[in-house]
């Protein structure tokens, strides 16, 4: 450590024990000689309101710490904004658009003491608070709309993102929403929503490269969990540990992967979420089907004598199976295989080729007669496959047996279930181009599937006697096998069973012990035998096609089993060393005794009162949004090594508050926005910028370019051009040409229409290996990891692309359009008209004459219908209303561009 | 060491003394930026001839810890892993042999990420000779960089942590095979700033195919974003957005501009803020980037002995035109250059997809250490050739997969070479084992490399940081040790 690097930690320690966060009393075993305990380690309290000279300016308890630290710096706070800035700064800063010309007019006709109060009310409640706000948030949750890494495939985890903005617009208390997104699944009887908003750990990116190992990126994706984590509630730069004790804070190793440890449990499911309109659509199907079925039932007296024959027909035919449990696979293009405890086989990494399985196996029989493959759903598939077709579907060519290097030939191939005109026997056809298909279409198709290949001569092989099997998939790119399993028979003329698994697995229930909906399934299986029912069933089948699907997302569900953690020594995978259980760091107050140590018992800790860092963390980030800089300039770190907080008295206050208030985020932003520190003006004077250039005691409000989706958002807002629809999929806005061909692969980007080319910035589809130019440029966190603090740069390509960009200039032209039909009669009411619109307040009579001087010096290149006039105009000039003339809107076109491009108006002042 | 907090807090402080005090020109403000920034370990303002940088210009040129051998770097990555065995690492064994399994006690506990561990050992059907002076060993694929062999470092020993496309490249350009790190390139435009007003500081050109890495390659990571490399597009501008939107000619631009400055300017004198000021500069920047990026794409320019021997043709995009660009760019004060191509993942069939893209790619790279020298640029500029790992000794053969003839990923031994910046020319260093499989002498991890780049930009690697989350972080992570064997 370098000596200036000694002294500032020396000057930290001397500043935080003058304010008395340093206690020294209390050490830790084992740690470097008796060092203080950190202040973010203590638990905070609330702090008494200091005493100020200026007695009448506070308007909340944030005003007495920040006045006494203004005071204590020989500065006075500045007056308080304008209306029009005020009204211009929360509407930015709470909802992240632009207020219209109607809502200032109003604020600025309410004259009543609290009309401030009200407007922040208003901007709370409405529907793209939630929007801002969520966005806020998914810096640190990484999110993105692709899984990152070569292949960088699209991912369906929107309704998180949707989770997020409806859970801030309905002020979820912090610690529930914390609850939920670290353990929504853990929880009793979890909501659809809570099992949503567990996406938050699925944000880490997954690679589907061909030839990886998928323990090395299952591993790689719970380190980045760990970090988000980390770096989200706790301000704790847990991930340097991974490798060795933390050189600065007391996290040994051992606590990292005790941490890690929370998070090795879990399957990592997609799963549907059907809204209401398909739960109500599926229910009516369900219930017509019910129907149809009730009237057979009614109709057929004997029904429960026609069951058991028809049960004790199908007994038999299950067959003896024997599941070949040893050996290994091999399958091209690098896929690799995870082996589950039932001895079934999963695939993992590429998908994206068609692909062969070999697998390598003893035989557990002497004598064997057939083959038996059993195709099985699992929540790691799409739609629970058992394919890994985007449907679970999956095409199977040929299957080959082969025998001390002699290729078994086969009698017959039979099949639970096959597609009209894609029947079993396609696989035994010695033609790779013909192959077996399971879909079943909508609602039937995501179920377990077997096939049986019967020897066409018994093979005397010996219990031991090495078998290959190659499953082989020709048909189509990314249309494999997801999980199966292997078995073998000695039985004669080996069939496969024609019952469907789930009714095979209740009739090996009981009769007596068979719930209503499972006899009902029995029957359903029953009935589709019977042939003299062939037009029920062929109307239960139409039904049946109707059935809708609702978007998926990804979760995380805990295993059933439990994983070992191991610490892994020098952080690599492959050493792994001594077990560890599940805990959290010993510098931090423990877990209590009653808390469950799995991830609902580590959420809890999370939000428990006593942990010291989480509330500080949170109120921190949220104070960073609206001052620039947090009381902590590092959010992402409040260990040993980051500056002391600004106002730590104010921090601490804030967290308490923030604790004791229920966890409303909507109560911070009230104390904040409502405070006169916050509605002081930007305006600043050579005395604060010669005594406090930085704005650290906050005597000024600073000024602050907006976040990148928001430069977006306010000139499609102050064009009209705007969609303000809330939630969905993430849309495509148009990409310049040349940018996607750097995307491995090559992506597509099926360009949105309609209002969704006009979406807010934050619906633009992300994807991490190419992400969008327009929004990348203004500083937009890439989400290859948790962002908690974004840069705020300035520089040319900003400057080139609100000049230029296709997009910008749409909104100039759009907003030169709307001058043109609702400013006024004059230049000057027009030129007024659309300054405020950009700025929301007048012009100065410099601005509007320097305005008026351009507008002149820009008409005559417009006149007679140039070609220039003719682009300048608008996007598609066949669009522009008849009675607007090109040459006359040109010129308000350069107007508006200017007035869009001037600082202030994407600047919250 | 790391002053960047204080960095910032200055610069606003300077430049808002500027403003309020009128103080302009070159004075009062520059000379107390160039006194902080003149401290022992980071940056010094440079050549005070340079008056346009304005204070607040995070990209203005700053001086290394120690005086530097290079000031920019031109990296050709070779993305997807070009087969060393086929172009510099001569087995003459492996002839002997081929078909034959690899020794089982070579392969134990290594998982392949396509092959199987049994598979056969390949020898390359290409020839290899010596050239230059220096003996260099080079195949017959590589006729253009055989006559400058003795301009050239070759480093036949190069390791990796990695074995898969995406990681490895990221380790490679950002010392870490997790994402999230800065790149090479942003470290090294964080050290030294810009030498340009009118171009990015880091430019990255691409051919071939998509890139595995994707943006990470050339992201800032945790460093500001305006150290990230900016991508030129093959066609059309090749900066997003460079074009004025159609309708508006250059006049009406510049009128525009004049318009928004002077509104810009009244409302800084409003509000005193000094990001205005900042805005302001973009703006123009922006405008002056307008005029030189298209002049300075324009290979037209160019005599036409030099295009041929880059083999380059103006208007028509390919690996040859971006060395040819690579080497406009650092003419124009580009720091560092990268040139992604995408191309060599040759799982089958690898010598004639070497042979294919040595084609395409080798009298380019060869015309450019040709070109620099000379121009006297090789002395002060790093040349760098190399993919993000090797291939397998074994054969990769798959009839299921079509594959036959090919090689696997393999980053236990792979071949890279480096030219001017100091580094020794006519060299060949490192050696592996018979089989190409092992290196037996000299071996060099990807963070010893990133420590001798640095260093020949004259920083000590381990001081060349950036805090971020309470650690303050390098290039090199923990690792790194300087190859002076690499060092003339």
């Amino acid at each position: 450590m370098g000596i200036l690097k000694s002294l500032k930690l020396l000057v930290c320690l001397l500043v935080m024990a003058g304010v008395g966060l340093v206690s020294v009393e209390v050490s830790r075993a084992g740690r470097l000689a008796d060092p203080p305990v950190h202040w973010a380690f203590i638990p905070p309290v609330r702090s008494s309101l200091p005493t100020v000279k200026d007695g009448t300016w506070s308007r909340t308890p944030i005003d007495r710490f920040v006045l006494a630290a203004i005071e204590k710096q020989g500065l006075s706070p500045s007056p308080e904004a304008e209306k029009t800035t005020l009204i211009r700064r929360l509407s930015l800063d709470l909802t992240g658009l632009p207020p219209t010309i109607a809502e200032i007019d109003q604020f600025l006709l309410d004259r009543s003491p609290e009309a401030t109060e009200k407007l922040v009310e208003r901007l709370l409640a409405s529907p793209h608070y939630g929007e801002r706000w969520g966005r806020w948030w998914l810096d640190a949750a990484r999110y993105a709309d692709t899984n990152g890494f070569e292949k960088d495939l699209p991912r369906s985890i929107w309704p998180y993102r949707d989770w997020v903005i409806r859970a801030f617009n309905r002020d979820l208390p912090f610690d529930q929403m914390t609850i939920d997104q670290l353990a929504g699944d853990l929880v009793t009887a979890p909501t659809p929503d809570q099992i949503v908003a567990t996406g938050f750990l699925r944000n880490s990116m997954r690679n589907e490269e061909g030839g990886v190992d998928p323990e090395q990126f299952r591993v790689e994706g719970l380190i980045d969990r760990v970090d988000a984590i980390g770096k989200s509630w706790l301000g704790l730069s847990v991930n340097c540990a991974q490798c060795h004790n933390h050189k600065y804070d007391p996290i040994l190793q051992e606590e990292y992967y005790k941490f890690y440890a929370f998070l090795n449990q879990d399957d990592e499911p997609e799963v549907e979420i059907p809204e209401e309109k398909v739960i109500r659509q599926r229910e009516e199907i369900g219930g017509k089907i019910a129907r149809i079925e009730d009237e057979l039932i009614a109709a057929t007296p004997d029904i429960d004598r026609r069951l058991a024959d028809w049960e004790q027909r199908m007994r038999p035919l299950e067959g003896n199976w024997s599941i070949l449990k040893e050996g290994s696979i091999f399958a091209s293009f690098g896929t690799k295989f995870d082996r589950l405890p039932d001895f079934s086989w999963i695939p993992k990494g590429d998908n994206s080729t068609k692909n062969v399985y070999v697998i390598q196996t003893r035989s557990p029989l002497r004598k064997i007669t057939g083959l038996r493959l059993e195709l099985m759903t699992d929540p790691t598939l799409p739609f629970n496959g058992p394919g890994r077709s985007t449907t679970g579907g999956l095409f199977l060519s040929e299957v080959v047996l082969e025998a001390g290097g002699q290729k078994l030939p086969f009698a017959e191939a039979t099949a639970d279930f096959s597609r009209v005109l894609y029947p079993i026997k396609n696989t035994i056809d010695g033609d790779t181009s013909t192959p077996w298909d399971i879909e079943a279409g909508p609602g039937l198709r995501n179920q377990d599937r077997k096939a049986v290949f019967a020897l066409r001569q018994p093979l005397e092989i010996g219990v031991g006697g090495s078998l290959t099997i190659s499953l082989v998939q020709k048909q189509q790119d990314r249309i494999n096998i997801g999980r199966f399993r292997l078995a073998v028979t000695e039985e004669v003329g080996p069939q496969a069973d024609p019952l469907p698994s789930r009714v095979r697995r209740i009739l090996a229930l009981p009769a007596g012990e068979r719930t209503a909906a499972q006899k009902r399934e029995v029957f359903s299986a029953y009935r589709t035998t019977v042939n003299e029912w062939a037009v029920e069933n062929e109307k239960i089948a139409e039904l049946w096609r109707d059935w809708p699907y609702a978007a998926t997302t990804l979760a995380l569900k805990s295993r059933e089993e439990s994983r070992e953690t191991r610490l892994f020594k020098r952080g690599d995978w492959k050493r792994p060393g001594e077990l560890v259980a599940a805990g959290t760091p010993a510098v931090l107050p423990g877990m209590a005794a009653s808390l469950p140590r799995n991830r609902l018992g580590l959420a809890k800790w999370i939000v428990d009162r006593g942990n010291p860092l989480t509330a500080r963390v949170i109120v921190n980030r949220v104070w960073q949004q609206y001052f620039g800089v947090g009381l902590v300039t590092t959010p992402e770190d409040f260990g040993t090594r980051c500056e002391p907080p600004s106002h730590p008295e104010l921090l601490d206050w804030l967290a308490v508050e923030f604790m004791e208030k229920g966890w409303s985020i909507k109560h911070l932003h009230r104390l904040i926005v409502n405070s006169a520190t916050y509605r002081q003006t930007s305006r600043t004077t050579p005395l604060l910028l010669e005594k406090d250039p930085t704005n650290r005691w906050l005597a000024r409000m600073p000024r602050l370019r907006v976040e990148s989706e928001i430069i977006r958002d306010i000139f499609l807002a102050t064009s009209g051009l705007l969609s303000r629809k809330i939630g969905g999929p993430s849309v495509f806005p148009p990409i310049p040409d040349g940018v996607l061909v750097l995307s491995y692969g090559g992506a597509t980007w099926n360009q949105s229409t309609g209002e969704d080319r006009y979406r807010r910035g934050m619906y633009t589809f992300w994807k991490r290996s190419v992400p969008y130019p327009g929004l990348l440029v203004f500083d937009m966190p890439n989400g290859d990891q948790s962002c908690p603090r974004r840069t705020r740069s300035n520089t040319p390509l900003q400057a080139l692309t609100t000049l230029n960009d296709p997009i910008f200039m749409e909104a100039a032209q759009a907003l030169a359009l709307r001058i043109w039909k609702e400013g006024g009669p004059t230049d000057r009411a027009r030129i007024i008209y659309g300054f405020r619109l950009c700025t929301g307040r007048q012009p100065s009579a410099f601005e509007l004459q320097q305005l008026t001087r351009f507008l002149e010096q820009q008409r005559p290149g417009f006149v007679g219908r140039t070609a220039s006039a003719v682009y300048v105009a608008a996007a598609d000039p066949a669009q522009l209303p008849e009675d607007v003339n090109l040459e006359q809107v040109a010129p308000w076109t350069m107007v508006a561009r200017v007035l869009l491009n001037l600082d202030e108006s994407i600047t919250r002042e | 060491m790391n002053y960047q907090d204080e960095i910032d807090v200055e610069l606003k402080k300077l430049l808002t003394r500027r403003h309020f005090f009128r103080d302009c020109g070159m004075g009062l403000g520059s000379m107390a930026l160039a006194s902080l920034l003149n401290r022992p370990g980071y940056a010094r303002e440079q050549s005070p001839a340079k008056p346009k940088v304005t204070a607040s210009n995070p990209l203005a040129p700053k001086s290394p810890h120690f005086p530097a051998k290079a000031k920019r770097v031109i990296y050709m990555f070779m993305a997807g892993a070009p087969s060393q065995l086929e172009l510099f690492d001569y087995k003459p064994e492996l002839v002997k042999y081929n078909g034959k399994p690899v020794p089982q006690e070579l392969v134990k506990g290594i998982n392949y990420a396509f092959i199987k561990p049994d598979a056969a050992l390949y020898a390359t059907e290409l020839r290899f000779a010596r050239h230059g002076q220096s003996g260099a060993e080079i195949s017959e694929a590589l006729p253009y960089l055989a006559r400058v062999v003795d301009d050239i470092t070759i480093v036949k020993s190069m390791t990796t942590d990695a074995i898969n496309h995406a990681p490895g490249q990221i380790f490679m350009n950002t010392g870490s095979v997790q994402f999230g790190r800065p790149s090479m390139g942003s470290w090294v435009t964080y050290g030294l700033g810009s030498e340009t007003q009118d171009l990015p500081a880091f430019v990255v050109l691409s051919s071939g195919g998509g890139i595995s890495g994707g943006a990470s390659n050339w992201g800032a990571g945790f460093l500001p974003t305006f150290y990230q490399g900016v991508t030129f597009r093959r066609t059309g501008d090749p900066i997003l957005s460079l074009a004025s939107p159609r309708g508006i000619n250059r006049q009406m631009q510049r009128q525009s501009l004049d318009t928004l400055k002077m509104l810009n300017e009244h409302h800084l004198e409003v509000t005193g803020d000094p990001e205005i000021a900042t805005r302001i500069n973009s703006f123009e920047m922006a405008y002056r980037m307008q005029e030189s990026a298209p002049e300075l794409m324009d290979l037209t320019k160019e005599d036409k002995a030099t295009l041929e021997m880059y083999g380059a043709t103006p208007g028509k995009p390919s690996y040859a035109n971006n060395c040819l660009l690579a080497r406009r760019l650092i003419e124009r004060g580009v720091r560092f250059v990268q040139l992604f191509h995408e191309a060599w993942d040759h799982h089958s069939e690898v010598v004639r997809g070497v042979k294919g893209q040595c084609k395409v790619t080798d009298q380019a790279s060869a015309a450019l250490v040709k070109d620099l020298k000379q121009r006297g640029l090789l002395d002060d500029t790093i040349i760098i050739w190399g993919g993000e790992f090797g291939r397998t000794p074994m054969v990769e053969s798959d009839p299921e997969a079509n594959r036959a003839l090919g090689r696997d990923h393999h980053n236990k031994a792979f071949t890279m070479w480096l030219a001017g910046g100091g580094f020794k020319p006519g060299i060949t260093l490192g050696k592996t084992d018979d089989l190409g499989f092992n290196i037996v002498e000299d071996p060099v991890q990807v963070h010893d490399l990133h420590a001798t780049i640095l260093h020949q930009l004259g920083f000590d690697h381990t001081k060349l940081t950036y805090r971020f989350s309470g650690r303050d972080y390098r290039l090199t992570d923990v690792h790194g040790v300087v190859v002076d064997k690499l060092l003339a």
